[in-house]
């Protein structure tokens, strides 16, 4: 293994039981990650992003059990450790901002005390080294009068101002890879800007990683090098933003790109929706999860999930169009 | 009541002749408690005015906050409006009673999961306004309505005997358009319609808005916060700040030459899916938050985050003016914008 790889996911399975039955919320998913990356995941609700997530950091909430994979973080082997070892590492090595500043701050305590908190817990600092820290930190993610601040509760804040303690918070102990659960879907679009332009800032200060997770092929689209692209618990895409947004090889991210509006056209162009409703996760179908709704579907496609197919080093897809469309190739050359 | 239908009767100057809504100066305000005794106000829209031509769909964005799903309801008269007039077809509906102009203007919520009553399956959803305004003889010709909408917005007749749970957020959304349509409007208020929505399901109801509109000749005022959306589907946008209208144009004008810096910093705000675009984009970010609706600053209301702001824009509001064709904004500055 390559010193450099900060993250590596092996075919996690992560399932949740239910009572009406199993959920495969994460089905054979793989991620690698190198230090200092930017990695974009894309997908609708319930295509198994934020579990993904969660999993990295061992959060999986009951009913849900990581059933098979392994996952690899900066020399832990996450699934085999105890609550306790997880407890020195979140926070530490590896933080979360949550999509909901409003419900992510504990009400009762000052914003000091919350930040003081992750301090205290993770570092040798005493009280004073720690109010010290806590107001760097403030000033880092760019709220003024942090003094004052810190001794305000989480409802006297804006919004954009919560999320920003959410990241002063997850940014306490540096560390190496951030995780960003939807951090502006909750928030408008200007403080939005502000709020990626300060993780794009961050980032390149402290130089760590960051997985962010997001609905919105906007924002990924101005922050990541790498984008994955998931539906119903599965990659079905991986690659740079560049083979995403302009070389697009998955039925999928091609509805996806030619569903949204553009801001920057100067005609009416007519919206192409991916037809059809998303997978019920308790039925999902037995091949390629997007079979249903997919113009291209073959016989094949419902009956079997595809192989990735390598398009390029980084570029990966799942899809049996490509399989044939390199069958026929390579049968064609040896003719 | 009396005074109340005389007053109707008295001559207003419109906006503009032939317009299907029309409002001049129209103010929402909330009372809300301020300490034992004293009273305050939340000024949710104030002294907005627009009109909406038969046929055309008006896009309202804003932040939260800024009035936009404020105004929409107002004009429904879902909330007594503090102050100015509602015209309507060329009536004056600000005090009348709004029973007869219910089947005219409708309105479809923002949130699928919320808007539907769980206890009724969708046939009675989409009958209960048919029911109310009496518009089907007997219960077939009420069955075969109910079956003509659900089918017109991409339902069929065997959804009528199931219940909202067992739908997804779009068809959800689908089965309150239905209910919208029910009684035949010629008006409807979508507030917010998509964006509870996943991505790859919104375009299918973007369009959906845009088959009826064609086939119906219906009229929309469309508010959102999704401002590529908004410009997707509309002919004109007006920009809400603050419960002040700051701008408003033909949908391609105010996104590629908008004046107003306030516009212009939440276009530059709007993440473009397109890695090329944001890569030389430039932005303009604004500092700071939206002030609070219930201490605005004085003057123009936007000067606190603007970068063009000094001391005319404290003193005085700016003036919501023309200033080109169809093309309104409300700024001390203009000329030192461009």
């Amino acid at each position: 293994m390559m010193s450099n790889i900060l993250l590596d996911i092996k075919n996690l399975k992560v399932s949740f039981f239910t009572p009406a039955g199993e959920v495969k919320a994460i089905n054979d998913v793989s991620i690698q990650m190198e230090e200092g990356d930017v990695l974009g995941i894309v997908g609708e609700s319930g295509s198994g992003k934020s579990v993904t997530s969660y999993s990295i950091m061992g959060l999986v909430p009951f009913p849900g059990r990581i059933i098979d994979g392994t996952i690899d973080f900066n020399g832990h082997r996450i699934n085999d450790m105890t609550e306790a070892e997880l407890r020195s590492i979140r926070g530490n090595e590896v933080s979360i901002i949550f999509q909901d500043p409003m419900t992510s701050l504990n009400p009762v305590y000052t914003i000091g005390n919350q930040i003081r908190e992750a301090i205290l817990l993770h570092t040798n600092l005493n009280k004073q080294q720690a109010y010290e820290r806590s107001v760097e930190l403030l000033k880092l993610v760019g709220i003024n009068e942090p003094e004052k601040r810190l001794k305000q509760y989480p409802h006297e804040l804006s919004g954009g101002m919560r999320q920003r303690v959410m990241i002063a918070i997850a940014l306490a102990c540096e560390p190496k890879l951030l995780i960003a659960d939807e951090p502006t879907t909750a928030l408008d679009v200007t403080i939005q800007a502000q709020i990626m332009e300060l993780m794009t800032e961050l980032k390149n200060k402290i130089n760590m990683s960051i997985i962010l997770i997001t609905h919105d092929l906007g924002i990924v689209s101005s922050v990541c090098r790498k984008i994955m692209v998931m539906y119903a618990g599965k990659i079905v895409e991986s690659g740079t933003i560049d083979d995403i947004f302009y070389n697009p090889k998955h039925e999928y991210t091609k509805g996806l790109l030619r569903s949204i509006p553009k801001l920057n056209t100067k005609e009416h162009e007519k919206l192409v929706p991916i037809e059809g409703t998303p997978v019920d996760m308790l039925n999902p179908p037995a091949g390629c999860p997007f079979a249903p709704r997919c113009e291209k579907c073959m016989k094949i496609c419902l009956r079997e999930m595809p192989e990735f197919t390598k398009i390029s080093d980084i570029h990966y897809c799942a899809c049996w169009l490509l399989q044939k469309e390199a069958f026929e190739a390579s049968a064609g050359g040896n003719k | 009541m009396m005074g109340k239908s005389i007053n109707q009767k008295h001559k207003f100057a419109t906006l503009r002749e032939g317009a299907l809504v029309e409002i001049q100066n129209l103010k929402q305000y909330f009372p809300i408690q301020d300490g034992l005794f004293g009273k305050k106000y939340v000024k949710a829209v104030d002294d907005v005015s627009f009109y909406i031509d038969k046929g055309e769909t008006l896009g309202l964005v804003g932040e939260s906050g800024c009035g936009k799903t404020t105004a929409g309801r107002t004009i429904l008269r879902l909330y007594e409006p503090t102050g100015g007039r509602i015209i309507y077809n060329g009536t004056d509906i600000t005090y009348v009673d709004m029973m007869p102009y219910r089947r005219k203007m409708q309105i479809v919520f923002q949130d699928p999961y919320a808007s539907l009553n769980p206890r009724m399956t969708v046939g009675d959803i989409v009958g209960e306004p048919i029911d109310i305004h009496k518009l089907a003889a007997s219960n077939k010709e009420r069955s075969e309505k109910i079956i003509q909408m659900l089918d017109r917005v991409g339902l069929n007749s065997e959804h009528a005997n199931r219940y909202p749970h067992e739908f997804s957020g779009g068809q959800r959304q689908r089965i309150g358009i239905a209910r919208a349509l029910a009684v035949d409007p010629e008006f409807i208020v979508c507030d917010e319609p998509i964006s509870a929505l996943d991505v790859s399901i919104q375009a299918q109801i973007v369009n959906m808005f845009e088959k009826l509109q064609e086939e119906m000749g219906l009229t929309y005022l469309f508010i959102a916060h999704d401002l590529s959306v908004v410009k997707h589907i509309s002919n004109r946008i007006g920009v809400m700040y603050l419960g002040k209208l700051v701008e408003l144009a033909d949908s391609y004008e105010l996104v590629f030459h908008s004046v107003h810096p306030y516009t212009r910093s939440l276009i530059s705000a709007i993440p473009v899916p397109d890695p090329n675009t944001s890569r030389t984009q430039k932005r303009i970010i604004l500092e700071g938050d939206v002030p609070s609706p219930l201490n605005p600053p004085s003057g123009c209301r936007f000067r606190t985050r603007c970068p063009y702001a000094d001391k005319i824009c404290a003193e005085k509001e700016p003036e919501f003016r023309e200033i080109g064709n169809r093309h309104f904004a409300a700024c001390h500055h203009l000329d030192k914008v461009h």
